[in-house]
């Protein structure tokens, strides 16, 4: 594919994106919730009752649908490839402390532009600390840092994660009786399964086809003045408040576009948490490669390390949840503030540890 | 000539490795990868740093012949 062919197609999948995320808040998501990977894995983990907090239990079809989006597509273009053993263990651990970041936040990188374009004001420092995340871990990539090699392995390792992502499909199918399921908070508000799912499986595909990525446009517009992925980003970012504004102008009472700082949906104003919970986040993913909807994709494309660190996100949002790390609409909570200092400094001890002592040239 | 060998390595580490090799300023680099992913970034960055790329793909791995 050549370049501009490449940026129009990232730019057309960002607007596609903004659009179904937008219209998934319309048709029954929470607000500026149209996609969120860290709240619907937090929600996915309250569904299987990994986390006893019942406002946020849902297991979400958009994630089953993005790992089986994924996973299909790459199939069909010769892309499916069974590999893992980069330093799975530190994955898991980077995919906790991801988790830890976002719920301080309340929300992904995905869900931190859905916010802006919602008018959530909070979610600036959240992308100014978010910025700052991306430069330290590009400082750790300048001085060697890597998570080594990883192997081929065979088709069921990679199948696994996918395998998995059917099964919890029949589980919400056919057997909802032994899941939890939110009857209020934002876990009690969802689109429709089927087009949850179709939204996810759209998503997937598009996220496959292009590479998109929130960690990989601002790390990659830094380390190489690429600008490829931050086209999908903006693009995303435009569509999104487009589609806010008009269904504002429809549908007044609903105010799915409201500029402020206060009152914003499954959000607070603590604007340093705010802040110090993406840079966790935005650190830890430039550390594992990708944000957590790319871990999504490269798990449904075979990767079972990213099939590791999605493990990661599942447990750090039971921890985040039992534990009462989580922020709510109130605020961040103490135990929680603690968590983020923890990760940072695990981050950087990560980052230490795994700086190659001799450049890979043979 | 500069060989790499970044089979295994994900993104954006080969282009990390080919863009601190380019630093020495050789007329040429030959660098191995195993992704796709990798091959089209790697690709870019060369190209974009004024570099003629040619690829060579044998059992799904990519040999990327780098000149100026």
């Amino acid at each position: 594919m050549n370049k501009s062919r490449e940026k129009l197609w990232i730019i057309l999948a960002g607007a596609v994106i903004g659009v179904i995320a937008s219209a998934l808040v319309l048709l029954g998501n929470p607000k500026n919730m149209g996609f969120c990977i860290a709240c619907f894995i937090r929600d996915t983990a309250g569904g299987l009752k990994l986390h006893s907090a019942g406002v946020v239990q849902y297991i979400r079809p958009e994630i089953i649908g993005i790992i089986l989006g994924s996973f299909l597509l790459s199939l069909t273009r010769k892309e499916f490839s069974p590999r893992g053993g980069s330093s799975p263990m530190t994955r898991l651990v980077l995919g906790f402390f991801v988790m830890i970041g976002c719920l301080m936040f309340l929300g992904c990188p995905f869900r931190m532009i859905l916010r802006l374009a919602g008018g959530d004001l909070n979610a600036l420092l959240g992308l100014v600390g978010f910025a700052a995340g991306i430069v330290c871990g590009i400082f750790y990539l300048k001085r060697g840092y890597s998570l080594k090699r990883t192997y081929r392995l065979p088709a069921s390792e990679g199948a696994a994660m996918p395998a998995v992502a059917v099964v919890l499909l029949i589980l919400l199918l056919a057997f909802p009786s032994l899941l939890a399921f939110s009857e209020s908070g934002p876990g009690s508000m969802r689109a429709a399964l089927w087009i949850s799912l179709l939204a996810g499986l759209i998503v997937g595909g598009l996220a496959q086809y292009t590479r998109l990525c929130m960690v990989g446009g601002i790390r990659d517009a830094i380390l190489f003045r690429e600008f490829k992925l931050l086209f999908g980003f903006i693009a995303i970012f435009a569509s999104a408040l487009i589609m806010n504004l008009v269904f504002t102008a429809v549908k007044p009472d609903a105010a799915y576009f409201s500029l402020g700082f206060e009152g914003q949906p499954v959000a607070h104003m603590d604007g340093v948490w705010n802040a110090l919970g993406m840079l966790l986040t935005g650190f830890a993913c430039v550390l594992l490669g990708g944000c957590p909807l790319r871990q999504l994709v490269l798990a449904g494309e075979g990767n079972s390390d990213s099939a590791l660190t999605v493990v990661g996100l599942l447990l750090g949002a039971a921890f985040a949840h039992n534990f009462g790390l989580a922020s709510s609409a109130a605020g961040p909570t103490d135990a929680g503030k603690i968590a983020v200092i923890i990760g940072i400094v695990v981050v950087i001890l990560i980052g230490e540890c795994n700086i190659a002592r001799n450049k890979k040239k043979g | 000539m500069t060989t790499i060998d970044a089979r295994g390595l994900s993104c954006p580490e080969p282009v990390i490795l080919i863009s601190q090799a380019m630093k020495s300023g050789e007329a040429a680099y030959e660098i191995k990868v195993d992704n796709r992913v990798s091959k089209e970034n790697v690709t870019r960055y060369a190209e974009h740093q004024g570099y003629k790329v040619s690829v060579t793909e044998a059992d799904g791995e990519f040999t990327l012949a780098i000149r100026k």
